[in-house]
This record gives structure tokens, C-alpha cells and sequence, in this order.
């Protein structure tokens, strides 16, 4: 036998008009279908991003449960997928999420000195939540920003050019 | 900013910075002519690529493997669905140029994969962009609303008998996706675990039909080659180095940004319109396309030309065009560590070499880092390189592998001091 | 293989065809380059980097070494496997894989025989340059089937490749990325695919061990001895491993045209049951009610003088499909050289009324292999994967081919291709099949036409008709399985079966019921059938009328009545009433001793020789691996003495092989064809009732031997805990809810059970399991059945 690839459709019994909501149905029916038919999984990662987001920054087992029955697929490629990227979570996350570059371009223009005052000040360490559960600290490999390093994305957003302080204005104005 | 008649993928960055990516914008310097001209005259494929291939234009993923050449490759007339697949997951560090392009042109990147789609004989298109890049993102996607609104995109359009569709496909945070078959794989559904070749992408690609992957900048490029010939981007460069290549210049400098410049620009040139050396340093090293290529010495770099054979005549590669400028007092076992840490990070995980090499040549270089190195280390990271490079599915392996072994050729003295000394050479 | 290419391996020319990856070339040719990746029945992944070879095509060399198991050849091309260049390529492998490798071999359950440690022996850098942690891996509970030892994992990702490919169930995945990347459920659950014990075999590394093995012997201390399976029809091709007397483990032996590489659970577990510690291992007789040990002579002596005494009008014998062919010969031998012809070995069937139209013998009807070629499939009245778990996955390939497949079964099946599946009550059953037959246009029989006259076709079974008319002869086949043959009405269902064969023009398979039923035919363990499977001209009694005119006189071989008759209720009244009972068995328990007046002790699977005949009519002959417990013997051996007490002639065998070939000069060649003998009389179909019971076996029930293995006892397979299971809107018709204590009555017997709700189950119908504790209080495996809530 040698190289072949087909869709893993399976049947999960379930009624799909009973999971997740209908507004989060319909956004991921709108990336099914730019896919061939026989490919709905192709609509997994934007499937989980969709569904994390709207389960505070991170997915329980249940929720990659229900994409792989939303989409017929297996439950254990669902998970392969979701261990697989760096930017899903599978534990509980802080309000907010501070993912501080530690590549080369960043290290040269100072990440160190970022993420030893974040570690410092807010007393977590990469992959932990501060005690208040405002955000998750993260170290992430090169986020493409190299010239404007060090870059960090909160969130949603990527800021550049930063220093301890800029960073720390930017923590303090989270909720 | 003063438009400039030579450029390529930036050429609406002298437009207001609030509206250069709309269509308006990309229509006020002649976008989608191109496209309308081959929707009207319905041009011979082959023509196209014949131009293509004139342009000398070389893949700006990493690899600049000749993308008229690629697009031949393509059983074009073939039955069935053929794809077209644009690799924006630039994860390379250093690299930072396609987010520009989808942030200020994201037009000319649709019209590029619109008339490749037409070359190949792909009616669909799919852009696969890092996750991490939202607003890029939105830039692409509002770009194609409008593209579509304007009847730019979709079926028979213009009358023409042609249909293009283009979507995009987000990415969750993994570099080996950019590798063009873990893109592939990431697509269906998958792990970003690259496939084997044979069989090629244009054989058995993306569903398992053919496929042509290409880099953000290789398709941007494509409608200025178009409009202005092959010819005309050639000679913006040099011959078997054709066009405008952007740089990403970054690391210690003064003024770290892109430059769309042409194909063979002195090293020397590109340092001073960043500014120079940050805090007035000596160069010490640089890295010349991307942190997987060899690291070349400050003294040698000065006199080299940033084309694909100057550089690979000073023992290093062109890659992705990013330039990390490293300064004298820099410790090269630090900096090493780094990148051996990113690769092992990334490291897909199938193939054995790259699984377990990778993991092993940064757990020594974090020993040495911490005080612990031992004088055959040196051989050991030369040798586990040597036995990852080469002997992997993709070339994450040869990535891994490149930057341990010219580090050590020219940095070797460090690595030794630091195994003597317990501290680092540079501190 | 059109146009041949030539290679040369090693300076070996070597012919290939074009596109052939170098190891199956290098394989063929037994030239040996290393893999752990690889593996012929699997998809390619070249993910181990083991394999790599040094090679050049049309004079100029590949620039890095190549993976030999994902290169494809070219003409001319040359490769060097063991070449300066192409060692130190597969030694950098051999230490990248060891450097996260535990080096503990003599505590690895693989220690000896590990496919790692193979290698690494001819590699030998014995000093590790590795002085980094290394990984560890926290284990996953895989059930109680497959131990794992995850830390010695090396990523081949093999049993995932046999899961997602062949099992065609992704239990398994890799999760994670790079070094984080592991092997596992992710959430743990028990694999219960029939399959999953093939991942112990395919795991080059002791990551996945046997459970039931586990640390209970080293490689080197075993000896291997070849089997063959007892359970199902297939007759997979064993390697049974023994130490001390005892059958330690069971693994494949490759035979492409039976089980390919693969072996089910059920038959590498099963040999855990030969331990149980309710063997009989001393002849019995029962005085007064009390048993007790008597020798074998006695208690031959005095078997023979009750069967010689008693009218052979009034004496029956009922033999296990799975006996050997020697034991089938020559129970019935002595029966018929007794005037004895109420013999009969199909233990679950309840209508005979087909016997005089039955295809001599009916079998597969075509090579095992030739299933996954067909191109549309009609599978009546079988659960295929728990009956007959390697041709469900030949099925299956056929579905993944492209192929068509229908179900008209009185439940819903669970299975991992594509199917269209018709479900409904046992008598909606004949509807549908007269159904498909009208879309057909066929006729039959005058009973037959009225039925098929009085069907309403949908387009479902249109589709059937057309997928099955247009498929072609060789490639549509219409399949009877094991629930078929419990149908009430079976003779009905096999005449419409037939007249559908015949319309379509296709064939028609039987899927026998165990291991040795072709042979239970060829060997004339059947009232109406001579050995050779000749017609006899007078008929004995088969099981029905055995059950309902009990013989004075019994003998009974190889089974449990209160779980392996299609009826145990009738059955336990009907053994009551006769004079003498003597029953041959390989175990004890309570349903034989309260009805048998003697027990001898016969050897079960891996001790005796003997030969089964599988489904598509292969003869397999095997040893014994073992001697049987206590003063047991091989089955063949006591029927024998028994000849020579009877003072009949030409009993005097010398071996079983000597058996064998009496019996196999007397079949023809080639015998086997399904082919009917005459029209089956179609009676009018049996009353239909409110609720009808569906007593389906569970895969683990099978037969005496499978229920005492210890392990697969413990798997939660569906269906196989004794429950009356319905479908959620039937309960709420009588009222009832899970978990429910429910009284079941079938013609007047009667047990307690709890309900269970299952959506597989059809409205009308109860799936109340048989073959399992519980049940034997119950009467016919298909038939009516009444519920009465206790609550
Ligand atoms: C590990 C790895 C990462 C890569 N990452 C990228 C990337 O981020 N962007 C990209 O365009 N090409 C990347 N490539 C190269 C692609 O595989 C491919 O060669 C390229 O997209 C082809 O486009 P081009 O011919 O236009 O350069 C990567 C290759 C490897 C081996
Ligand atoms: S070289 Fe590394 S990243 Fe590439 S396929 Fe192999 S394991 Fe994956
Ligand atoms: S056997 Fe070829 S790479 Fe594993």
C-alpha cells in the first residue's frame, strides 16, 4: 500500500443542531464551506479556534468532543489537532493571554529583559496564570514581527518594540 | 512617500497608510489589469508561464526554486480539480515580509493567485495564513469580500468562462506548517506532519489532487512581472537572480525594517539603510536568509551581494531574504541555543533525526549555557547535526542541522572557552 | 506486473516493477534492510528513518542516504544496503531511537524478541553518548487486553496506522508535537475493536505487550507450535507458544489466502480459557445424584454397554461444530455403524424444514480473499464482525474499494465502512428480502411467489436489486450469517435468498457458524448427509426433532446445553426425560452435570490434533501443543476405544491422520458448491408476535472455550452483558425505563433481567443475548418473548 489520504468521516449519532450555539453553527458552516463537501474536517482548526474563544481561551475535552461530531470525525483526530497547534489550550487560561516572541530577532532586541520582569512582577512563569486569573504568560517562537522586536501579542493584537515599561503599561490595562 | 516606478509587492506602500490595501487603492496603480486583460483575451497558459519563467523570478519562500519552471511542472490540462495554495505561514525567524504584504497589498497577492490559478488550470485558490497574524488576516479576507463584490473572483467572471475562488485557511501556531506539505496536510484537517515525496504536490497535493504551492511574495510579484514583462524584472536584478527581493533586515541594528530592493544589493548597502550596527558595534555575524541558514562571519559578509549565488559562494543561502545582524559581544553559544531551541520546539515529531536530534542538541547546548559543557560536546553537536541533516522526510531536519554546524566552523573557539571557563567568551 | 524493470540491491540484479518501493524489492528477494516504520499491510509513513540505503539512478547518486521503504524504483537504478554510507545512515538512526529508549531490556516484557533490540545488536555502540534526562511517558490503561509501556515507545506510529487502515476505528492517535508527541487514546479508553490485539504484533517495541502474557515468560523459554483457530469460520492460522505443558500466548502465522498477517481477539485470547479451573479432567459418573471419579476403562466400558443396549431409533448424538474432522468422523461413524441416524451438529438452528432443498454443503462459496473484490454485498441475519471478525475487515476492504454493501438484519449494525442497512423484526425480515426479490422479478416456488406477490418494494431495495444485478456474477454476493440460521423461518428466508442469487445472477455464501462446520458436513455429522457429504436416504432426527421426541439415549460432545443450543429451555426439559446421557467435554459445569448420567474428558483446542475444514472449504490440519489436563485425552482417541468396545469393525486406527484420510477418500473433488438439492417447500411464515427476542451471541460467548478466558471476559463489548436491551421508544410502549428490573418469559420459562435502552434494536423486537448466564433459562434464541416489569 503507499501513500493515500481520504477523509475520516464517522458517524457520531448526535444531533447537531443541539451543539454549540447557533451563532458559533453558523460561523463554522461558513468555513465548511469553502471545503470540498467530502472535506468538512478541513474545517477543524478553525472549528476549535472559533469554539475556544468562546469558552474563555480554552477547550475541555467535551467541546473537541463535540467539533469531531459537528464535522463526522474521529474524536481522536481532534485531538491530535488540537495538541498539535501551539495556539490551542487545553487547560484553563487567564482573562487575557501575554505571548511574548523568544526567538532570535527578539532575544537580540531584548526578550530576555521582557520575560525575566514578567516572571519578576507578576510572579508567574511561562505557561502559568497570575493569581488573579487576569492573564496567561506565555513564551512563543517568532511571532514574524523581527523588525520591530521584541514583539508580543496579547491577545489579538501584536505590539512591537517593546520595553519592561511599555509592557507593563499594556498589563496594567488589562481587566 | 514618492511612488517609486520599481517596485513589486510594495507598491502601495507610498499610499495613505489607512486605505493603501483597499481596492480603490490597488486599482489607482493599475491592479487587477492584469487579470482583466487575461479575462478578456483568454492568453495561451503556456504564455504566461513563458513570462514567468523570463522573469527569472525564484521561489521567495526559502528554497527559490524558479516559479515559472514549478507552475510547468502542473498536468494542467488533466481532469479534475487542480489547486493553487499560497503559503503565508511565514514562521522562519527573521522573517517578516508576507505579513506586510497582506497587511498593505493584499490585492495583488489575490490577483498573483488568480492568474497562477489560471496558468495551472486551478479554479480554486486557498491562502494559508499564520493564526497568529489577525489583522493580516482581516486585511486578506476584507480583501477578498471586495474582490468578489467587484466580480474579481467566483465563477464565469467577466463572462470569461473562468472561475477563480480564493479563501483563506488560518493557522494555529505551528512553523512546520510552513513547510508546503504539512500545509497541505494542516488543510485537510490534519497535524502539520509533512508527507513524503514522491509523490510531489503537482502529482498529489492538496485532496490528493495536483497542487502548486507558492510563497506570499513569489505570487505578489506576478502581476508587476506581467504588466511590465519578464524581462523588465530581470534586469531589475541580476541574470539567474531576476527582480525586487524584499529583506527583512532585524537583530542589532539601528533602523531594522523591509526593503524591497533589487536582486544582488551589497550587504554593505542594506547595513546602512538600516542604519548600521546598533550602539555603533562592530559586526560581529550574520545570518543571511532566515535562522536555518549557515551563519556567515561580519568580516566575510561585508563583501558579499545579496543574491542567491553570491551568498551561497560565502558558504550560506539566500532563504526567505531575513537578515539577523548579530554585534561583537555577543555570545554565539547563546545564540545558537536559541535557534537549536526553536527547532526542537517546532519539530513536527515524526521522523526520528529531527524528534530526537533536535531535543538533544539543544539539551546540550543549554548544559553547556549553564556551566556544564565537556570538551567532547563539540564533536557530539557536530556529529548528531551531521546525523539529522539529510536524513529527514522534510528540511526542518537540514534546518536544524545547518546553524549547529557553521556555528561551530567559525564560532568554535567560543564554544570551547565557555567549556573551559564554565562562562561565556562574549560576557 | 506488465513491463519488469531491472534494479540491482547490493550487486544483486533484481527484477521489479515500475514503482515498487526498493524494500518490498529488497524483501522479496531476502535481502534484509532494517524498518520499524514499515509494514506490508500498512500505508507507507517512512517516518523511522531506519531503512536508509545508499543509492543512484542512471549513474548518478541520490545526494543523502534514502528511505528504502518510500523510494520508488527506477530501471537501472543500483542500491547498496549495507555500504560504508548506508550503515552510518542507519547506525545515527539507531542511536537517536535508543537515546530515549529505556536500555532495560532483560525487564521488557519484549526483552528477546524485540524488533529494536534486534537491530541495535548489529550496530553495537555500546557506550551512549546520550547523557541528557530522558523521556518518560506516562501510560494509558488500553483495557484488559493490550499492556503499555509508553516510555519505550518509538513513535513508528504502526498502531495507529493499523487502527485508522485496518480496524478502521481511529481509537488510536499521536497527540502532540515533536518530543511531546505520544501514542495513546488520549483519553483513555479500553480499545474494544475485535482487532486491537494486532497492535501487539505490530509494535516493533515492548511499548504494546499482551496483557494476559505479561511477565509471565521470556521469548527465549517458548516453544512455537502451529495452530489453527477454533472459533470462527475463518480457521486463521495460529503459532501457539508453549512452556511447561501450557500454551503460554498465541500469535499469527501469515497465510494470505486465510487470515493474511491478522488474527482476531477472540482467537488470540481464547487460549486463556484452557487454564480455567473448572476443566474435567477425570471420566465421571453420576450415582444417586452425587458424581464421582471413575477410570477410563470402566467408564468406557460401561458408555459402550448402554449404547449397545439401547434402540438406536431412540438414541441421539449432538457434536460441537468446532470438533475436529477426526472427532465428527467418528462419532457419527459409530452412530450410523450403531443404526444411529439422529446425529447433528447445528446446534443453533430452530427450522429444518430447508434440509431436503440445503446445498450439500453449504460453504463461503468462494476464496476468503476474493471477498474484498466484490463489488455489492448482501449480508443477511449477521453481525459480521463479532461472528467473523477477519471477513468483516475482507468486507470491509471491499466497502473502501468501492464496492456496495446492504444489511437486512433485525438489529443495527455498529460497523466501520459504508452500508445501507435494512433492520427490522425477524418476520419484517422476509418482507424486505420479498421485497428485493420483486424488484428483481424473480420467482420461485408457489408458497414463494405469493410472498414475493405480496411485497411493497421501496427504493431502498430497489437499490439492492440494481447494485446486486449489475455487479456482475463474480463480483455480487448474497450472505447468510450466524443470526440467519436462528431465523424461525429460515428455510424461507434461504429459499428467498436463493431466488434473489438466482434473479440477479449471483452467488450465494453461507458464513458458517464455527470453526469446523464445512467439516461437521464433509464429515456426515448430519442427519440427512453421509460422510463425504453424500445424501443419505433415510433421514435421522435433527436437532429440532430431537428436542421435541427426545431419545432415550444421549450423547453429547464438545458443548454446554444451557448455552449453545438454539433453544436451552426445550433442551433442558428434553434431556431430562432420557435414560442415559453421557456427555464428552473438555470443561465442567452446572448445565451438563445436572443432565448427564457420565462424563468423559476430552482434550480442547491445542490438544488434540486434528483438522478443520474453514469457511471456503480449506482443509487445515494441526497438532497437538499440548497434552490435555488429568487423565483427559484427545477426543479422537476415546471415540476409537470406543469403536473397539463396541466391537465394530475397522476401528484399529493408527494416528489421526490415518481418519483423516478415510474420510477424505470419501469426498469428492471438488465437492463444494451451494448449489441447492431440490425447491425448499415454503410453508406459510410463523405466527408473528408482539415482541420477538433477538438472542444474538456475543463475540466472546462463542463457545465454551472463549467464555472461560478471562480476559475478554472483562471486555465491555456491546451487547454482551445479559440485559433485555430495547429501543428507547419501545420501552416507553411498555412502559418501562433503563435500568429496569424486567421479568422475560418465553413459552412458559422465565428469568429476571434489567433493561437496557439501545437504539440498534428495532421496534418489535428485544435483544436478549444468548450464550451467557442468564439466558439458559430462556427458550428459543428468535422467537416470541414477553416482558413484565417488576417494579
Ligand atoms: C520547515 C520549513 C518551513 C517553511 N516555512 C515556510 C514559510 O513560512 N513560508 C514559505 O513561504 N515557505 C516556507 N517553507 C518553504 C516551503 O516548503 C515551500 O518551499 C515554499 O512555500 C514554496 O514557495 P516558493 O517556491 O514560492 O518559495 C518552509 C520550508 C520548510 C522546510
Ligand atoms: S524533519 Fe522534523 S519537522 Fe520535518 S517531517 Fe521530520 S520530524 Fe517533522
Ligand atoms: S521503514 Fe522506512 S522510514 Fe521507517
Amino acid at each position: 500500500m503507499s501513500f493515500r489520504n481520504a477523509p475520516l468521516a464517522v458517524d457520531h449519532e448526535r444531533d447537531k443542531s443541539t451543539l454549540f450555539t447557533a451563532e458559533i453553527r453558523a460561523e463554522i458552516d461558513a468555513h465548511i464551506a469553502k471545503y470540498p463537501p467530502e472535506w468538512k474536517q478541513s474545517a477543524v482548526m478553525p472549528a476549535l479556534t472559533i469554539v475556544q474563544d468562546a469558552n474563555g481561551g480554552w477547550l475541555t475535552t467535551e467541546l473537541m468532543d463535540d467539533v469531531a461530531a459537528y464535522l463526522d470525525m474521529p474524536a481522536v483526530s481532534v485531538y491530535e489537532v488540537a495538541s498539535f497547534y501551539g495556539m490551542y489550550d487545553l487547560e484553563p487560561q487567564g482573562r487575557h493571554k501575554v505571548c511574548v516572541c523568544n526567538s532570535i530577532s527578539c532575544l537580540l532586541q531584548g526578550s530576555e529583559e521582557l520575560i525575566e520582569h514578567v516572571e519578576h512582577k507578576y510572579g508567574v512563569r511561562p505557561g502559568e496564570t497570575t493569581e488573579d486569573g487576569r492573564f496567561t504568560f506565555k513564551e512563543v517562537e517568532c511571532l514574524g514581527a523581527c523588525r520591530h522586536a521584541p514583539a508580543v501579542l496579547l491577545d489579538k493584537t501584536y505590539h512591537e518594540n517593546l520595553s519592561p515599561e511599555s509592557l507593563d503599561k499594556l498589563i496594567d490595562e488589562l481587566e | 512617500m514618492v511612488p517609486n516606478q520599481n517596485t513589486v509587492c510594495f507598491r502601495t506602500m507610498h499610499l495613505d497608510e489607512d486605505v493603501r490595501h483597499t481596492l480603490e487603492a490597488y486599482r489607482s496603480i493599475g491592479g487587477y489589469t492584469q487579470w482583466e486583460r487575461i479575462l478578456r483575451e483568454r492568453p495561451d497558459p503556456n504564455d504566461l508561464i513563458e513570462e514567468v519563467k523570463l522573469s527569472n523570478l525564484r521561489g521567495r519562500g526559502g528554497a527559490g526554486f524558479p516559479t515559472g519552471l514549478k507552475w510547468s511542472f502542473m498536468p494542467r490540462t488533466g481532469p479534475g480539480q487542480k489547486y493553487i495554495v499560497c503559503n503565508s505561514d511565514e514562521g522562519e525567524p527573521g522573517t517578516c515580509k508576507d505579513r506586510d504584504i497582506l497587511r498593505y497589498n493584499p490585492h495583488q497577492l489575490i490577483e498573483g493567485m488568480a492568474i497562477a490559478g489560471y496558468c495551472i488550470g486551478a479554479t480554486v485558490g486557498y491562502n494559508y495564513i499564520r493564526g497568529e497574524f489577525y489583522e493580516p488576516i482581516a486585511r486578506f479576507e476584507g480583501a477578498l469580500r471586495e474582490a468578489y463584490a467587484a466580480g474579481l473572483l467566483g465563477t464565469n467572471l467577466q463572462d470569461s468562462g473562468v472561475d477563480f475562488d480564493c479563501y483563506s485557511h488560518m493557522g494555529a501556531g505551528a512553523y512546520i506548517c510552513g513547510e508546503e506539505t504539512a500545509l497541505l496536510e494542516s488543510i485537510e484537517g490534519k497535524k502539520g506532519q509533512p508527507r513524503f515525496k514522491p509523490p510531489f504536490p503537482a502529482q498529489y497535493g492538496l485532496y490528493g489532487c495536483p497542487t502548486t504551492i507558492n510563497n506570499t511574495e513569489s505570487l505578489a510579484s506576478v502581476p508587476v512581472i506581467l504588466e511590465k514583462g519578464g524581462q523588465w524584472f530581470l534586469e531589475l536584478g541580476r541574470p539567474n537572480n531576476g527582480g525586487l527581493k524584499l529583506f527583512s533586515v532585524s537583530g542589532h541594528v539601528n533602523a531594522p525594517n523591509n526593503f524591497e530592493v533589487p536582486m544582488g544589493i551589497p550587504f554593505r548597502t542594506l547595513l546602512e539603510m538600516s542604519g548600521g550596527v546598533k550602539d555603533g558595534k562592530a559586526l560581529k555575524a550574520v545570518i543571511p536568509g532566515g535562522s536555518s541558514v549557515p551563519v556567515v562571519p561580519g568580516d566575510l559578509m561585508m563583501d558579499v551581494d545579496m543574491d542567491y549565488d553570491s551568498i551561497a559562494k560565502a558558504g550560506s543561502m539566500l532563504g526567505s531574504g531575513a537578515i539577523i545582524v548579530i554585534a561583537e559581544g555577543t555570545c554565539m553559544v547563546k545564540v545558537l541555543h536559541n535557534l537549536s531551541h526553536f527547532y526542537m520546539h517546532e519539530s513536527c515529531g515524526q521522523c526520528t533525526p529531527c524528534r530526537e536530534g533536535t531535543g538533544w542538541l539543544a539539551r546540550v547546548l543549554h548544559r553547556m549555557l549553564d556551566g556544564k559543557g565537556r570538551p567532547e560536546d563539540l564533536e557530539l553537536l557536530e556529529s548528531v547535526a551531521g546525523r539529522i541533516g539529510g536524513r529527514t522526510i522534510c528540511a526542518l531536519g537540514d534546518a536544524a542541522a545547518m546553524p549547529v554546524q557553521s556555528f561551530l566552523k567559525h564560532y568554535r573557539h567560543e564554544f570551547a572557552y565557555l567549556i573551559e571557563h564554565g562562562r561565556p567568551m562574549a560576557a | 506486473m506488465t513491463d519488469k524493470i531491472t534494479i540491482e540491491i547490493d550487486g544483486r540484479e533484481c527484477e521489479a516493477a515500475p514503482g515498487e518501493m526498493i524494500i518490498a524489492v529488497a524483501d522479496r528477494e531476502g535481502i534484509s534492510i532494517p524498518r520499524f516504520c514499515y509494514h506490508k499491510k500498512l500505508s507507507i509513513a517512512a517516518n523511522c528513518r531506519m531503512c536508509l540505503v545508499e543509492a543512484e539512478q542512471g549513474g548518478r547518486p541520490f545526494p543523502k542516504p534514502m528511505p528504502a521503504c518510500a523510494t520508488p524504483v527506477g530501471n537501472g537504478m543500483k542500491v547498496w544496503t549495507r555500504s560504508p554510507k548506508a550503515i552510518e545512515a542507519q547506525q545515527g538512526t539507531m542511536e537517536f531511537l535508543l537515546i530515549n529508549h529505556p536500555l532495560d531490556c532483560p525487564i521488557c516484557d519484549q526483552g528477546g524478541e524485540c524488533e529494536l533490540q534486534d537491530v541495535a545488536m548489529g550496530y553495537g555502540d555500546d557506550v551512549s553518548r546520550y547523557s541528557e534526562r530522558k523521556r518518560v511517558v506516562v501510560d494509558e490503561d488500553l483495557g484488559p487486553l493490550i499492556a503499555t509501556e509508553m516510555t519505550r515507545c518509538i513513535q513508528c506510529t504502526r498502531c495507529v496506522r493499523f487502527a485508522a487502515e485496518v480496524a478502521g476505528a481511529r481509537e488510536l492517535g499521536a497527540t502532540g508535537r515533536g518530543e511531546e508527541m505520544r501514542i495513546g487514546t488520549f483519553i483513555a479508553h479500553t480499545v474494544t475493536h475485535e482487532l486491537s490485539g494486532n497492535v501487539i504484533d505490530l509494535c516493533p517495541v515492548g511499548a504494546l505487550t499482551s496483557k494476559p502474557f505479561l511477565f509471565s515468560a521470556r521469548a527465549w523459554e517458548l516453544t512455537g507450535v502451529d495452530g489453527i483457530a477454533p472459533h470462527d469460520g475463518l480457521g486463521s492460522n495460529l503459532r501457539l507458544h508453549v512452556r511447561g505443558g501450557q500454551v503460554m500466548r498465541v500469535h499469527p502465522r501469515d497465510n494470505e489466502a486465510v487470515n493474511e498477517t491478522w488474527i482476531s481477539d477472540r482467537d488470540r485470547f481464547s487460549y486463556a480459557g484452557l487454564a480455567s479451573d473448572d476443566r474435567l479432567t477425570a471420566p465421571m459418573v453420576k450415582e444417586d445424584g452425587v458424581w464421582r471419579e471413575i477410570g477410563w476403562s470402566d467408564a468406557l466400558e460401561l458408555v459402550a454397554k448402554r449404547l449397545k443396549a439401547a434402540d438406536p431409533k431412540k438414541t441421539g448424538w449432538l457434536v460441537a461444530p468446532n470438533a475436529t474432522l477426526e472427532e465428527l468422523y467418528l462419532a457419527q461413524r459409530i452412530a450410523r455403524d450403531l443404526g444411529c441416524a439422529n446425529i447433528d451438529h447445528r446446534l443453533r438452528q430452530q427450522d429444518f424444514r430447508g434440509d431436503a432443498a440445503d446445498p450439500l454443503v453449504p460453504t463461503l462459496g468462494l476464496p476468503v480473499a476474493e471477498l474484498e473484490t466484490q463489488k455489492a454485498v448482501l449480508l443477511i441475519g449477521s453481525d459480521l464482525r463479532q461472528e467473523q471478525p477477519l471477513l468483516a475487515h475482507r468486507l470491509r476492504k471491499a466497502a473502501l474499494a468501492g464496492g456496495q454493501v446492504f444489511c437486512v438484519n433485525p438489529l443495527k449494525l455498529d460497523l466501520n465502512h459504508a452500508a445501507t442497512q435494512i433492520v427490522g423484526t425477524p418476520a419484517a425480515m422476509l418482507a424486505d428480502l420479498a421485497a428485493i426479490a420483486k424488484s428483481l422479478g424473480a420467482q420461485g416456488a408457489s408458497g414463494l411467489n405469493d410472498l414475493i406477490g405480496a411485497a411493497e418494494p421501496t427504493d431502498a431495495h430497489a437499490d439492492v436489486a440494481a447494485a446486486l444485478s449489475q455487479a456482475g456474477e463474480s463480483d455480487a454476493l448474497v450472505l447468510l450469517g450466524a443470526l440467519a440460521t436462528t431465523h424461525p423461518d429460515y428455510s424461507i428466508l434461504k429459499a428467498l435468498t436463493h431466488a434473489i442469487a438466482e434473479a440477479a445472477t449471483c452467488r450465494v455464501g453461507y458464513l458458517p457458524a464455527a470453526a469446523n462446520s464445512v467439516g461437521a458436513y464433509l464429515a456426515g455429522a448430519h442427519p440427512a448427509r453421509l460422510a463425504g457429504a453424500k445424501s443419505a436416504e433415510t433421514s435421522g432426527l435433527a436437532l429440532d426433532g430431537m428436542l421435541a421426541n427426545p431419545p432415550k439415549t444421549l450423547v453429547l460432545w464438545g458443548f454446554e446445553p444451557g448455552l449453545d443450543l438454539i433453544d436451552p429451555a426445550a433442551a433442558s426439559a428434553a434431556f431430562a426425560s432420557t435414560d442415559f446421557l453421557v456427555a464428552c467435554s473438555a470443561f465442567r459445569s452446572a448445565s451438563l452435570e445436572s443432565v448427564a448420567d457420565v462424563l468423559l474428558p476430552i482434550g480442547a483446542f491445542a490438544e488434540t490434533s486434528g483438522s478443520f475444514v474453514n469457511a471456503n472449504g480449506t482443509w487445515q490440519r494441526f497438532q497437538g501443543a499440548v497434552a490435555p489436563p488429568g487423565e483427559a485425552r484427545p477426543g479422537w482417541k476415546v471415540l476409537r476405544v470406543l469403536g473397539n468396545l463396541l466391537d465394530l469393525k475397522g476401528y484399529d486406527y493408527r494416528d489421526g491422520a490415518q481418519v483423516r484420510d478415510e474420510l477424505a477418500a470419501l469426498c469428492d473433488e471438488p465437492p463444494l458448491d451451494n448449489r441447492l438439492q431440490g425447491a425448499f417447500e415454503v410453508g406459510t411464515p410463523s405466527e408473528s408476535s408482539a415482541l420477538t427476542r433477538i438472542g444474538t451471541v456475543p463475540i466472546y460467548a462463542l463457545d465454551p472455550l472463549v467464555r472461560r478466558a478471562p480476559a475478554l471476559r472483562q471486555m465491555p463489548m456491546p451487547g454482551a452483558e445479559f440485559a433485555v436491551y430495547l429501543h428507547p421508544d419501545q420501552a416507553a410502549a411498555e412502559g418501562l425505563a433503563a435500568g429496569d428490573r424486567v421479568r422475560v418469559t418465553q413459552s412458559g420459562a422465565g428469568i429476571e433481567a434489567h433493561l437496557v435502552l439501545d437504539d440498534h434494536i428495532p421496534m418489535g423486537c428485544a435483544r436478549i443475548p444468548a450464550a451467557v448466564a442468564g439466558s439458559e433459562e430462556l427458550g428459543a434464541q428468535m422467537g416470541p418473548v414477553s416482558l413484565e416489569s417488576m417494579i
